[in-house]
């Protein structure tokens, strides 16, 4: 199956696209909006919301600071409850160290619950390209998976597919009426077809939402239970987790399991928090710790504060662009305002189009659950862009053209009096062509005879 | 009397100069003594927010120093004024008479609300209208609650009109939606812009407002835009328009109330 996109594109062309078609494009920003208003009710029943927010920022920027210290502290832990612990610096690694595991035990067939770092690290195709079959039980996630697409969402990856191409899926693969669309049939279906794997899997891999320092104890958030089935029945559970997921007591947890369903789907908690203490009897427990490129991260000042994210998904809900251009608009595995900030961190010349695909409208920053500055940081990436030579050069011109203009007054004033008294005066083909993007689909406003520090002056004859 | 310097956008100042007008005239009409300092033209914002910071930085200085000695500095526009108190730190740090300019420099509703003590305002507006809240207006300057955030609800534009008699604020369904402007988003994202303008002017229309009206020009440059190849009837005025007493360009029947009109 194809991994990512591999021919990339600019976020506009992308999102143009996506917007072309105008009943999908509306039913998507619906859709997730609905999310959003979910989230909003559901945070509002808590009078102590902002609160909640303000520690669990304060938590995350905590143990960040001692992220190194906190991680020592978890593996010993971990290990103390029989649990092995790897620590790998790239993807690469991690999908090697899995591979091994599952050589070590002869192992052909895995589940796996829902984890965006494997999705990052493009752990599918390098175990298929092994002879592994991986099955994703996450129920959107098989969707994407039979359809051979990425998630577009990190919380809801098949987001962006109606039902109806749902139905067809199912009837195409696992033999379903054809024509069918009726949710309850066709999640019973996909089930009846998940258990079997359940039941034939030799490894089950998750990944981990919250790893506790303190106890070297880890908890995956499902609303399936797939995570549970999944590592339940084979003997060998392997946990994949990006360095940043670290909290330091189980005191801690509290405060960002309230977050996290609230924030991501609006429900007060996910239908399954499960812990795990290590290896169940005669099994083996293994975790990855993975940075790939997060400790770049943190050494930064500006953008540290990314990592503090708990994947809930609100930022992307709620945010205009993101509703309406779809998630694989983004050309990255974790799309929308906190993806265009940590895609460029990795490769900033590939994603130098994302920081611009925001209106920065501040709804992100916002929304956050762990109060990360979102569109502050966005912004802060556009700068980086221009520093390093990677904004376009119609832009650079642009704005350099721009405070030259503003720089001098007079300048300024007399290409105002030019424009005003010329543009109504032009034949409509020439303000409205193809050089104009403003005025594809709006008018230019009208231009009044005099600007205000002319009306000002005759108002006030000194 | 307070001095006031005046600070208007480049494109108000250009392109809207009725809006310019009316915002002196409502400072003046609470007692203000208001000066329009004429060096000034742009502070930078969309260099700025491009990321070209050193195009935006010598545009900071220039606004400084017209700026430094007023009282005030008042702006009919949350966008231009969040450039100011919020982005110049990063330009101007450390420069003499920075740290008094950020604190004296005001959004005019804000003004208007937090420092003139303005209470209910004198005027009559007898229509249906939408308040759009421009996104750096609320969320940077906190002109109002937004609605992500689990606060008490207040929105000082809103508490100015409602003061207006005959006017009737529409409730909108996504009351803090962004209108997709953006600056340079506008053209570099145009479909999305687009698309997000339209959105927004289809929950005024939902909602069944007359006029939409909005702190910050360039939302309502945008939406007239669209509005105007679309012809349609809803019409635009920023919130110191309606504030300082005018009335819509177009005509608008005046909506009586069912039990008048059945009788
Ligand atoms: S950045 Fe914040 S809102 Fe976005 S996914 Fe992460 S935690 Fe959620």
């Amino acid at each position: 199956m194809s991994d990512t996109l591999t021919v990339h594109h600019e976020h506009p062309e992308n999102a143009s696209e996506f917007v072309a078609n105008d009943s999908r494009a509306h039913w998507h920003d619906q859709s997730l909006w609905f999310v959003r208003s979910k989230r909003d009710k559901a945070a509002s029943t808590l009078p102590e919301w902002e609160e909640l927010r303000a520690r669990a920022s304060a938590i995350k920027q905590h143990a960040m600071s001692r992220l190194g210290d906190y991680l020592e502290e978890f593996e010993r832990n971990a290990q103390k409850r029989g649990v092995t612990v790897h620590w790998a610096r790239t993807p690469a690694e991690h999908n090697q160290i899995i591979l091994d595991i599952l050589e070590k035990h002869s192992a052909k067939k895995v589940v796996k619950s829902k984890s965006m770092l494997t999705e990052e690290c493009h752990l599918n195709p390098f175990l298929e390209r092994n002879g592994v079959e991986v099955v994703d039980t996450d129920l959107g996630e098989w969707i994407v998976q039979l359809l051979h697409q990425p998630p577009s969402h990190i919380v809801m990856p098949a987001i962006h597919i109606k039902r109806e191409e749902i139905g067809e899926l199912f009837h195409k693969h696992i033999g379903t009426d054809a024509g069918a669309t009726d949710p309850p049939y066709l999640v019973n279906a996909a089930r009846g077809e998940l258990r079997r794997k359940f039941l034939n899997a030799d490894v089950g891999i998750t990944g981990v939402n919250f790893a506790i320092a303190e106890t070297g104890g880890f908890v995956v958030c499902t609303n399936e239970g797939n995570a549970d089935l999944g590592v339940s029945l084979p003997k060998v559970h392997i946990a994949c987790m990006g360095i940043e997921k670290i909290i330091p007591r189980a005191a801690d947890l509290g405060v960002f399991l309230r977050l996290l369903a609230r924030s991501a789907t609006g429900q007060p908690i996910t239908t399954y928090s499960s812990h795990f203490h290590g290896p169940v009897e005669g099994g083996e427990m293994h975790i990855i710790l993975v940075d790939n490129g997060r400790s770049d991260i943190l050494g930064s000042p500006d953008f540290r504060r990314s990592l503090n994210c708990i994947r809930c998904g609100a930022c992307m809900n709620t945010c205009p662009v993101y509703r309406r251009s779809g998630g694989h608009s983004y050309e990255t595995t974790v799309p929308g305002p906190i993806g265009s900030i940590l895609a460029p961190s990795r490769d900033a010349k590939t994603h130098k189009s994302l920081p611009f695909a925001c209106s920065l409208c501040g709804s992100c920053s916002d929304v956050c659950p762990v109060k990360i500055d979102l569109h502050t940081q966005l912004l802060t990436w556009r700068k980086e862009i221009f520093i390093r030579g990677l904004l376009p050069w119609k832009k650079r011109i642009g704005m350099k053209f721009g405070r030259i203009l503003f720089a001098n007054t007079w300048m300024f004033t007399t290409a105002g009096r030019i424009g005003r008294w010329l543009v109504p005066k032009l034949p409509r083909f020439m303000v409205y062509n193809s050089l104009n993007p403003w005025g594809k689909q709006r008018e230019l406003p009208p231009m009044p005879k005099q600007s205000f520090r002319q009306l000002y002056q005759q108002r006030k004859p000194k | 009397m307070p001095r006031v310097g005046l600070f208007i956008p480049c494109y108000v100042d250009q392109l809207y100069p009725q809006v310019a007008m009316a915002t002196l005239e409502l400072l003046e009409r609470y007692g203000c003594e208001v000066d329009f300092p004429a060096a000034q033209t742009c502070c930078g914002q969309p260099m700025a927010n491009t990321g070209c910071v050193t195009e935006a930085k010598p545009l900071a200085e220039k606004f400084l120093a017209i700026f430094k000695d007023y009282d005030y500095v008042v702006c009919p526009s949350g966008s231009c004024t969040a450039m100011v108190t919020h982005h110049y730190e990063e330009l101007l740090h450390g420069q003499p008479g920075f740290e008094e300019l950020r604190k004296k420099t005001f959004e005019l509703c804000e003004f208007l609300v937090d420092v003139l003590k303005v209470g209910k305002v004198e005027g009559r507006f007898p229509y249906k209208v939408g308040l759009h809240n421009s996104c750096h207006g609320l969320r940077e300057l906190r002109l109002g609650s937004s609605s992500e955030m689990m606060v008490e609800r207040f929105n000082k534009a809103g508490q100015l009109l409602s003061g207006l008699e005959g006017i009737e604020l529409v409730p909108l369904k996504r009351p803090d939606e962004c209108c997709g402007f953006g600056g340079t988003f506008a053209v570099a994202e145009e479909a999305v812009s687009c698309m997000m303008g339209l959105d927004r002017i289809h929950d005024h229309e939902q909602a069944g407002a007359d006029v939409m009206t909005a702190g910050d020009m360039s939302c309502l440059m945008h939406m007239y835009g669209l509005i105007t190849r679309q012809k349609k009837p809803l019409q635009v005025m920023h919130v110191a328009e309606i504030l300082a007493g005018r009335q819509p360009a177009k005509e608008i029947a005046t909506t009586q109330p069912a039990a008048v009109v059945s009788r």
